[in-house]
C-alpha cells in the first residue's frame, strides 16, 4: 500500500530512514545515539512501532512535553467540577494550566463548580523555609468558608512541596475528619516526579483509588436504583463537549451512564463508578490504571473504544455492545443506522476535498493512534506519528491496529527534528498542538490542535465527526495558504505571464 | 439529530438542541448529586453581598484566580529579545512547556525555549548534569548566539548554583570558553513574571558589562549620546516598540533597545519559520554601557536593573507604562532634556490630534467608574490616562503589586479630584476584584482574558487590555505608548462603552429610544 501516489513504500522507507539520519547528525554524539532509540520507520507485522517510549526527555532539547502536574491538575483532576483544585505551591503552574484545555461542564461557577478558577497557594520564599503545611490547613478552613458548596477539596503538589518534605496527606486526613469525613485528597504530583505528564496520570488515578474508593462503604446505598445497562465513560476529558456527543451516543443504545471521568465529571459520579457493569475507556494512557483496579477490586471489566470517524465508532460501539444483551446490540446497530446518513453525506461534502492529503500527527494520549481512522474515512493519509507520553503498549497498540508499513515514527520529538521532518515530507497538515502551531504555520503547512480542537470541537461521536470533517477541510483548503509567497518572489512571475 | 452536513453545528449550538439538553439534565438529577438549586441561589446572592466581601478580604493563606504569572515566564519574555538567543530554563521540563503555550496563546507566534528537563535523580544529586549536557544539545541544535539562562522553583529549592555549574560546563566543553551564556537565579516563589524580567535583564547586562563572568576584563564606560531603551514586561510589546523606534526616528534619537522582543513575537507567515528574529545585538547589548542614559518604560519591570545601569555612571529615568497625554509628554520632554534634541512639530501634531480625539468623545466617558487590574505599571499607566479623560479609576488592583507600588498609585490619585473616591489593592487577586465589583459597583471593568468570568458573574463590561489576552486577536500589534498608542487606547475603551449602550437599548419596543445613531 503506498503512502504517497508518487513514491513506493520502499521508496517512503528509504527517505524517512535518511530523514532520521540527517537530522540525528545536528546533535552531540551522546545524544545522537539516545535520540536514535525513538525515531524509526513502522515495518508491517511488527508487533510494535520500534521506537523506545517513556523514558527522560534529553536536557536543552526542545521536548514538547508537559509534567505530573499537568497530568494530574491539567488532565485527571482538574475536569472534576465540583471539587475545589489547589494548585499547591508558587504561582505559576496553577496561573498557565487555568481554563486552559477547554473541558466543557455545566454548573454554577464559584458556587457550586470550579473548573474555570485558579485556587493557589502562591508560595512565598517562607513558605519553603518554614514549610506549607500550616497554610494549606488554614487554605482549606478558608475554602469551606468562601466556597461552602464545596463537595471536595483535591491537592495539587508542584515541585517544591515534595522538595521541602510537606505532609500534606496529614494535613488532608486532619481537615477531612475535622468536617467530618468530607472528601480532600492529597496528590503527589510534582513536577520533577517520572519524565512527563504520564506519570501524573497514574498518581492521580491511584489518589482517585486511595482517598476516593477506598472510602467508599461497600454496602452504602447506591443514589440509584442499578441496571444492567449502567457503564462508566472513562478517559475522556470533554474537550469541546467530546464526552457529551460520546455519551448520547451510549444513551441512545440503551446504556445508561452513570459515570463520566472526568470532562464534567462529579465526585458523586467518581463514587459511583464502581457499581458500573463496564467501564468504557477513551484515553487508555491517562486512566488505564484506575480502569484495571476497578477490574481487579470490583470485578468490572473494562474495554478500549475510539469515537473518532465513523468506521472507528461503529467498530467501537459494536465491541461495547458485545459486553451487553441482545437488546444492546440491537440498540448499537439502530444508532450506527440512524447516523449512517449523516456520516455518508459528511464524507460526501468533504472527501473529495480531502483525498489523498498527508498528514504529520504529534500528540498526547490516544490521539497519536485513535485519530487515524477518522481521516481515513475522509480519504487521507497518516504519513508520521508519535507520542508525547506514550509508553511501549501505546506504540504496540499503534503498529497492530493504526499506522501502515513506513509511517514515520517519533516518540518524545524534539522540536528539531518535528520542524526538520516537516520540511522535508510536506504534509498537508500537521496535527499537533500550541507551541508546534505556529511554527507550521509560518512555514505554510495549516495546521489543527489536537489536543484542544483549537477553539473547537466536539470531535468525538457522530456529531463530532461532522465538526472534524469542517475544521480538516478549512484549515487545509484555507485560501490564506496560497497566499504565503509573495507573487513577485516566485520563479515564474505570474503576473507578468498574465497580463501577457 | 441536530447535526447535519450542510450547517455544520459548532459547540455553541450543537449542545443546546433539546436531545443534549434533556441529556445533561438527567445527567444532573441522576448522577451528579447536585445541590438543591434553592441553596445555589441562596449562597450565589450571599457571595455579592458586603459580609462576603469582609471575609474574602479577611483570606490571609488562599488565592483565588491571581493576576500575575511566575519570575521564569518574565525571564524567557526578556531573553528572546536578544539576537539570536535561545532561553535555557534550568529546572523541570513542565514548566517551560507552560512558559512556551502562555507567550504563543497570547501573541499567536512560536516561543522557542529550552530547559534542563530535571526529575528525580537531579532533585536527589542537584542538576549540574543537566546543565552539562543541556547547554551542549542547545549550542549544537539551534546554534545560539547567546543561552540565556534562568531557573525555575525546584532548581532554587534544591540550591543549584547557575554560576558555578556554567563554569564547570564550559570547562566540560558543553560550549566554549568566551561563549556568552548569562544567567539569572528567578525562584517562581519570590514575586511574579515582572521580577523574572527584572533579573533576566540584570543578568544579560551584568555579564556583558561586568567581564563575562569573569571571562573576559569589565568594560570601561565611554559615554557617548545614545539612549537605552527598557520596555519591560509588555503584551504590546509588538507595537509598542516598533512605536517607541518611530518617535525615535521622529527625533532623530540614536537608540539602542535592550531586550528588543518585537520581532520574533511577529515573524512573518512567508513558508518559513524563524526561530531567532531582530533582536539586540549582542555588540549593542555590551555597548550600552556607554550610553548617556537608559529609560525604563516599567519602573517596576527594573527594579534592580536600573540601580545596576546607575551604578555604572549612566542616567537612568523610570516611568510607569505611560498612556496618554501627560504621560506621553513626560516621557518625550525626558527625552528631550536627555538628548537634546527638540520634540518634532510632527509629534506635537500628533498630540493634538489625541487632544482633539478626546475633546470628541470625552463626554462618554467623564465620570464613569472603571475598576482596572493588571501588571503594577500597566494599573498606574491606564489610572493616569483615565483621570485625565474625566473617569474615576474606582479599583485599582494588582496581585503583584506591593505597598511601594500603592503609595505611588494613591499619589496619582490624590492628584487629581477624580481619585478622590477610588482606592488601590496590592497583594489582591480577581476574588478579591469580584467582591469589589458586586459592593461597589462600576461601569467598566479593564484588565486581561481572565476578566471575562468577572465581566460574566458581574456584568460589568470588560475592556481588555493588559496581558494575556487570549481570546482576543491582534490587539498587541498595535501600540498603547505615544499619542498614538492612546488613540489606541481610548478607540477600545470607547467602542466597548459604546457596544454596552447598544446592548442594553436594542429591544424593540421596549427601548426604542436611546438606540441611537449619533454619538
Amino acid at each position: 500500500m503506498s503512502l504517497s501516489p508518487t513514491l513506493s513504500v520502499a521508496e517512503i522507507k528509504t527517505r524517512n530512514k535518511e530523514l532520521i539520519e540527517e537530522v540525528l547528525k545536528v546533535y552531540p554524539e551522546k545524544t545522537a545515539k539516545r535520540r536514535a532509540k525513538h525515531l524509526n520507520v513502522h515495518q508491517e507485522g511488527k508487533p510494535d512501532c520500534g521506537v523506545k517510549s517513556n523514558i527522560k526527555s534529553i536536557p536543552g532539547v526542545m521536548t514538547i512535553r508537559g509534567c505530573a502536574y499537568a497530568g494530574s491538575k491539567g488532565v485527571v483532576w482538574g475536569p472534576i467540577k465540583d471539587m475545589i483544585h489547589i494548585s499547591h505551591g508558587p504561582v505559576g503552574c496553577g496561573q498557565y494550566s487555568w481554563a486552559a484545555r477547554r473541558n466543557y461542564y455545566i454548573g454554577t461557577t464559584g458556587i457550586d463548580t470550579f473548573v474555570t478558577m485558579q485556587f493557589t497557594s502562591d508560595f512565598q520564599e517562607k513558605d519553603i523555609v518554614f514549610g506549607g503545611d500550616k497554610k494549606l490547613a488554614k487554605i482549606m478552613d478558608e475554602i469551606q468558608e468562601l466556597f461552602p458548596l464545596n463537595n471536595g477539596i483535591t491537592v495539587q503538589s508542584e515541585c517544591p512541596i515534595g522538595l521541602i518534605g510537606d505532609d500534606i496527606e496529614a494535613v488532608s486526613k486532619a481537615k477531612s475528619k475535622e468536617y467530618e469525613g468530607k472528601t480532600i485528597v492529597p496528590v503527589r504530583c510534582e513536577g520533577f516526579r517520572g519524565v512527563s505528564q504520564s506519570l501524573g496520570h497514574h498518581i492521580a488515578n491511584d489518589a482517585i483509588r486511595d482517598w476516593v474508593f477506598d472510602k467508599i462503604t461497600p454496602d452504602s446505598t447506591p443514589r440509584f436504583e442499578p441496571t444492567p445497562y449502567d457503564v462508566a465513560i472513562i478517559g475522556d476529558y470533554n474537550i469541546g463537549g467530546d464526552a457529551w456527543s460520546s455519551r448520547i451516543l451510549l444513551e441512545e443504545m440503551g446504556l445508561r451512564v452513570i459515570a463520566q471521568w472526568s470532562g464534567d465529571g462529579s465526585l458523586a459520579e467518581l463514587e459511583a463508578t464502581p457499581k458500573a457493569k463496564l467501564n468504557v475507556l477513551h484515553c487508555y494512557r491517562s486512566m488505564n490504571y484506575i480502569s484495571r483496579h476497578m477490574e481487579e477490586k470490583y470485578g468490572i471489566p473494562w474495554c478500549e473504544y475510539n469515537f473518532f470517524g465513523p468506521s472507528k465508532i461503529a467498530e467501537s460501539l459494536r465491541k461495547i455492545a458485545s459486553y451487553f444483551d441482545d437488546k444492546i446490540k440491537e440498540g448499537a446497530e439502530r444508532v450506527i443506522e440512524k447516523y449512517q446518513p449523516l456520516m455518508d453525506a459528511v464524507i460526501a461534502k468533504y472527501r473529495p476535498r480531502l483525498e489523498g492529503k498527508t498528514v504529520m500527527l504529534f500528540v498526547g494520549g490516544l490521539r497519536p493512534r485513535h485519530v487515524i481512522g477518522a481521516y481515513e474515512d475522509l480519504g487521507m493519509e497518516v504519513v508520521g506519528t508519535g507520542y508525547e507520553f506514550g509508553h511501549n503498549d501505546d506504540y504496540q497498540r499503534t503498529a497492530q491496529h493504526y499506522v501502515k508499513d513506513g509511517t514515520l515514527i517519533y516518540d518524545d520529538v524534539t522540536g528539531y527534528e518535528f520542524e526538520k521532518f516537516v520540511e522535508k515530507i510536506q504534509p498537508d497538515l500537521v496535527g499537533s498542538g500550541i507551541k508546534e502551531k505556529y511554527v507550521f504555520q509560518k512555514m505554510g503547512v495549516p495546521f489543527r490542535q489536537m489536543h484542544s480542537w483549537d477553539y473547537s470541537g466536539p470531535y468525538h461521536g457522530y456529531d463530532g465527526f461532522a465538526i472534524f470533517a469542517r475544521d480538516m477541510d478549512m484549515a487545509i483548503n484555507s485560501p490564506v495558504w496560497k497566499k504565503t509567497k509573495a507573487p513577485w518572489k516566485t520563479e515564474a512571475q505570474p503576473l507578468l505571464q498574465a497580463a501577457e | 439529530m441536530p447535526q447535519s452536513a450542510e450547517h455544520v453545528l459548532d459547540h455553541f449550538d450543537l449542545f443546546r438542541g433539546p436531545e443534549y439538553q434533556q441529556m445533561l439534565a438527567n445527567k444532573k438529577k441522576m448522577f451528579e448529586n447536585p445541590r438543591d438549586p434553592a441553596e445555589v441561589e441562596r449562597i450565589r446572592e450571599w457571595a455579592k453581598t458586603p459580609e462576603y466581601r469582609e471575609k474574602n478580604f479577611a483570606r490571609e493563606a488562599l488565592t483565588v484566580n491571581p493576576a500575575k504569572a511566575c519570575q521564569p515566564l518574565g525571564a524567557v519574555f526578556a531573553a528572546v529579545g536578544f539576537e539570536q538567543t535561545i532561553p535555557f530554563v534550568h529546572g523541570s521540563q513542565g514548566c517551560v512547556a507552560y512558559y512556551r503555550s502562555h507567550l504563543s496563546r497570547h501573541f499567536k507566534e512560536p516561543s522557542s525555549c529550552v530547559s534542563s528537563s530535571m526529575t528525580e535523580d537531579a532533585a536527589v544529586f542537584g542538576g549540574l548534569n543537566n546543565m552539562i549536557d543541556g547547554l551542549a544539545n542547545t549550542y549544537n541544535m539551534y546554534k545560539p548566539k547567546m543561552i540565556a539562562v534562568s531557573t525555575t522553583c525546584m532548581a532554587e529549592v534544591i540550591g543549584d548554583d547557575l554560576n558555578a555549574f556554567i563554569k564547570t560546563s564550559k570547562e566540560k566543553g558543553s560550549v566554549p570558553a568566551e561563549y556568552d551564556v548569562p544567567f539569572a537565579h528567578t525562584p517562581a516563589f519570590v514575586g511574579s513574571h515582572v521580577t523574572g524580567y527584572d533579573n533576566a535583564l540584570k543578568g544579560i547586562i551584568e555579564h556583558f558589562w561586568d567581564g563575562k563572568a569573569g571571562t573576559a576584563p569589565k568594560l570601561e564606560r565611554v559615554a557617548n549620546d545614545k539612549v537605552n531603551f527598557i520596555g519591560g514586561f509588555d503584551g504590546y510589546t509588538v507595537g509598542n516598540m516598533r512605536e517607541v523606534k518611530r518617535i525615535f526616528g521622529l527625533m532623530g534619537v540614536d537608540y539602542t533597545i535592550l531586550a528588543d522582543n518585537s520581532e520574533v513575537f511577529d515573524t512573518p507567515t512567508d513558508g518559513e519559520f524563524r526561530m531567532y528574529d531582530g533582536g539586540t545585538t549582542l555588540e549593542e547589548a555590551a555597548n550600552a554601557i556607554n550610553a548617556k542614559a537608559t529609560i525604563s518604560m516599567q519602573e517596576y519591570c527594573t527594579e534592580k536593573t536600573l540601580p545596576l545601569i546607575a551604578a555604572h555612571g549612566q542616567e537612568v529615568v523610570a516611568f510607569n507604562h505611560p498612556v496618554g497625554v501627560s504621560a506621553t509628554d513626560n516621557f518625550l520632554m525626558a527625552l528631550s532634556r536627555i538628548t537634546g534634541k527638540p520634540i518634532p512639530e510632527e509629534l506635537a501634531r500628533e498630540r493634538g490630534r489625541l487632544v482633539d480625539a478626546m475633546a470628541d468623545s470625552a463626554a462618554h466617558i467623564h465620570g464613569k467608574k472603571f475598576a482596572i487590574y493588571g501588571d503594577p505599571d500597566l494599573c498606574l499607566g491606564l489610572a493616569g490616562f483615565l483621570l485625565e479623560l474625566g473617569a474615576e479609576p474606582t479599583h485599582i488592583l494588582a496581585t503583584n503589586g506591593g505597598k511601594a507600588w500603592a503609595e505611588k498609585v494613591q499619589a496619582l490619585l490624590d492628584s487629581s479630584p477624580f481619585g478622590k473616591n477610588c482606592h488601590v489593592y496590592p497583594g489582591k487577586d480577581l476574588w478579591h476584584m469580584r467582591s469589589l465589583l458586586f459592593t461597589e459597583p462600576v461601569d467598566f471593568l479593564i484588565g486581561n482574558t481572565y476578566g471575562k468570568y468577572l465581566e460574566r458573574d458581574t456584568g460589568t463590561p470588560l475592556i481588555r487590555i493588559g496581558f494575556p489576552i487570549f481570546d482576543r486577536h491582534h490587539h498587541h500589534r498595535y501600540p498603547v505608548w505615544g499619542y498614538q498608542g492612546g488613540l489606541n487606547v481610548l478607540v477600545w475603551i470607547l467602542d466597548r462603552i459604546f457596544e454596552s449602550i447598544d446592548a442594553t437599548t436594542n429591544v424593540p419596543a421596549k427601548s426604542d429610544y436611546s438606540f441611537d445613531i449619533i454619538r
